[in-house]
């Protein structure tokens, strides 16, 4: 009993958060630039920051993340970074020699208040900055929002680099929000499949989930080229999946340089990849192709044949909100009674979402946004659940109240395949539903007396 | 919009001088808004008629971070916009942090969008640039306008010559530029010819001579721009007239900040002239 000490009784705390759900703003940060290709992410701020951020990343890819950082001491938090970053750049540039470098900043780089804006324009005029090479910058500070903020400011500062020539290029940009890489390969398989040439950022597939070929690339083959994103301004459209990671990128998009924005879920589950399947058709004109209709059928096959093992099942959730949104909308649909919702990101429309999704549900549904595990746990006790969906903290939580563990979302520390098998789109549905049946059933056969013991399932 | 910050050695008249010539703005028919960017959160008081304002870091603090407009701007006289960025207690956390989230929350909050309507925003800024928080209104892309708010006084000077060597940074990667200094008389000798010279080394202008009026304290005292409570007073005709050069001036440089030895002569040679 690792977590004995969680009472039941519900106290409000104000300023205190318990094994919260949610990490620092650099994280989706880093994770947002290694969807750059060639991309040295930088960590302005002390050693630790980056080391921390790096690790976490390389925890839950099993590759290894190579990050700079600015190695703040003492002088520079009185006197600033500016000289940190600036000899950062030169050397990053003359010994790694990366096509991009993406700053983000750190607590205490944002708290001594460093104008990343400032510096790289210093540095460019000091031609420390090569010809055809970028550096791009957001400010992340973890005292504000979540992991999530942290990704969606980089990805806006990616949106930044667009330079518009006038001319439409037909293409859709698609920003995707903080899926997995063979998510993100998934996603574009089903664009090609339907004939929407896109423009997709970040694009972390063949960079976090590459092969072991015996030879060290420092910089994988994947991710979207600052060519590819200076072009997206004169793409066509722009759907970005996900309001909380992706919606500031489309809408600045729209706003800025007009390129018309559409935000939708993140296609998980059953409806919303009909969502996005239905918008792509409306892009590219065309009907539906076969392909995309049979991996929708065979979904549709399973949920139908399987359906007796979710019916009322309950089942608490922690996570990232666009994740959650999706998720809890396709639960509902299988008829799984979600009744705890957890994110550790604020923002008040969160909760309401979920409460539109979970309007007509059988049971009462408690949701928390800006909410940490500990509260997620006292609600377990209160109501007990058959199933828990979240990352690799809530293992503790699953054992201690004996509950089957789904494990998805970020970080996954202590299993595998979520790299290489996507939960998005159709295919991605049935993977989840596997997922799920797998725990629910092993359940029932542990706890299955000999007489009930059942051959067929 | 013009994006107007005033900056000045602490206790030189920034806040008085603001809403009194954002009084004479406002006369001439502009939509102001002011944003007060000092711990102590007296920026806005003469428009509002009091320390009536909760500020943007009180709202945050105790009403957490989904923060409404209305909560944290007021409407003051001749319907200026006030909003106060306010501060930690002195002695405690970081004042210039506060800043960086107030400016980033008005921001988000979309107070200096279009259909606000406004001509100019001003930011009244604490005494010297000390760190990087106190710079956040001169990064690129905010105020574009700087006026030093000094007087004849040595260590007023030698601050307006301070708050020039920052704009000269952020001028050089940015867009914004000094607007002139603002003499705000404290009646020392041959003040303005001097102040007038100051402003030529820096490469600028003297854009107005604020002479000194107890008018001004009088007003104060009752709470209320000089335009506001004596429109008919020759000091309020001064910062009808400052406030019209301010809208007038075309005049927007890099400044070239003295050396010290330079700023000395400067002072002795005026100085030393009766």
């Amino acid at each position: 009993m690792l977590l004995r000490h969680t009472p039941k009784e519900i106290t409000d705390r104000a300023a205190l958060t318990i094994n919260p759900a949610k990490t620092c703003q650099p994280i989706g940060a880093m994770y947002a630039a290694l969807g750059i290709h060639g991309c040295l992410p930088h960590s302005h701020g002390s050693q630790g920051c980056c080391a921390y951020h790096r690790s976490t990343l390389t925890r839950h890819y099993k590759e290894p993340i190579s990050a700079a950082t600015s190695s703040f001491t003492e002088g520079a938090s009185v006197f600033g970074g500016q000289a940190n970053l600036l000899q950062a750049i030169d050397n990053i540039f003359s010994v790694y020699d990366p096509e991009v470098i993406a700053v983000h900043t750190t607590c205490l780089s944002e708290t001594i208040g460093d104008d990343l804006k400032q510096i790289r324009i210093k540095a460019e005029k000091e031609g420390k900055i090569p010809a055809g090479k970028t550096v791009l910058g957001a400010n992340t500070p973890s005292y504000v929002g979540s992991h999530v903020t942290g990704f969606s400011s980089m990805v806006k500062s990616m949106a930044g680099l667009v330079e518009p020539t006038g001319r439409k290029n037909g293409r859709v940009n698609i920003i995707p929000g903080w899926v997995e890489p063979c998510d993100m390969e998934e996603l574009k398989r089903l664009m090609d499949l339907i004939g929407v040439k896109f423009i997709m950022f970040p694009d972390t597939s063949g960079v976090l989930n590459g092969p072991l070929s015996g030879e060290y690339a420092m910089f994988p083959e994947g991710g979207v080229t600052v060519r590819e994103l200076r072009a997206a301004g004169d793409s066509i459209g722009t759907l970005a999946l996900g309001e909380w990671c992706s919606a500031d990128a489309a809408r600045w998009l729209d706003a800025r340089h007009k390129v018309p924005c559409s935000v939708l879920d993140m296609p998980f589950g059953l409806a919303a990849t009909d969502r996005f399947i239905d918008t792509l058709r409306t892009i590219a004109g065309v009907n539906i192709p076969e392909q995309v209709a049979h991996e929708r059928g065979q979904l549709v096959d399973m949920i139908s044949d399987m359906h007796q093992y979710f019916y009322r099942r309950k089942v608490a959730l922690a996570g990232d909100p666009d994740q959650l949104i999706s998720m809890t909308e396709f639960l509902v649909s299988l008829d799984m009674c979600p009744v705890h919702i957890v994110t550790g990101t604020p923002g008040k429309r969160f909760e309401e979402r979920i409460r539109e999704i979970t309007g007509e549900a059988p049971c009462p549904v408690n949701v928390r946004a800006g909410g940490d595990l500990f509260l997620l746990h006292q609600w377990i006790k209160n109501e007990p659940v058959d199933l828990l969906i979240g990352n690799t903290y809530c293992k503790y939580i699953a054992r201690d109240e004996d509950i089957p563990l789904v494990r998805w979302g970020f970080p996954i520390l202590d299993r595998q395949g979520h790299q290489y098998f996507p939960t998005v789109g159709y295919r991605g549905g049935l993977r989840i539903l596997e997922k799920i049946l797998g725990v629910l059933l092993y359940r029932q056969d542990r706890d299955a007396p000999e007489k009930s013991f059942e051959l067929v399932m | 919009m013009r994006k107007v910050a005033i900056y000045g050695k602490g206790g030189i008249g920034k806040s008085t001088t603001t809403q009194n010539t954002v009084a004479g703005l406002v006369e001439m028919g502009r939509k102001v808004m002011v944003v007060g960017c000092d711990p102590k959160a007296d920026s806005t008081r003469l428009l509002l008629g009091g320390l009536a304002q909760k500020s943007v870091l009180d709202t945050l603090r105790e009403e957490g971070e989904d923060v409404e407009l209305d909560d944290i701007r007021k409407v003051g006289y001749g319907g200026t916009l006030c909003v106060e960025s306010g501060g930690p207690e002195p002695g405690v956390g970081c004042a210039g942090r506060g800043i960086i989230t107030s400016i980033n929350m008005l921001e988000s909050l979309g107070a200096y969008e279009e259909n606000v309507g406004l001509d100019y925003a001003f930011y009244d800024v604490l005494g010297d640039v000390v760190c990087g928080g106190f710079a956040m209104p001169i990064r690129d892309g905010k105020a574009e306008e700087i006026y030093i708010v000094c007087s004849g006084e040595m260590m007023a000077m030698y601050a307006a010559n301070n708050i020039s060597k920052g704009i000269m940074k952020f001028a050089q990667s940015g867009s914004v530029r000094l607007g002139g200094l603002i003499c705000n008389s404290r009646n020392v000798d041959n003040e303005k010819e001097m102040i007038q010279e100051f402003a030529r080394k820096l490469g600028t202008q003297m854009i107005y001579f604020v002479p000194r009026d107890n008018d001004v304290q009088r007003a104060e005292i009752n709470r209320q721009t000089v335009i506001n409570w004596k429109p008919d007073a020759r000091q309020a005709d001064e910062y009808r007239g400052l406030a019209r050069a301010i809208d007038e001036n075309e005049m927007f440089v890099v400044p070239t900040p003295l050396a010290i030895e330079e700023l000395e002569k400067l002072l002795m040679d005026y100085g030393l002239m009766n």
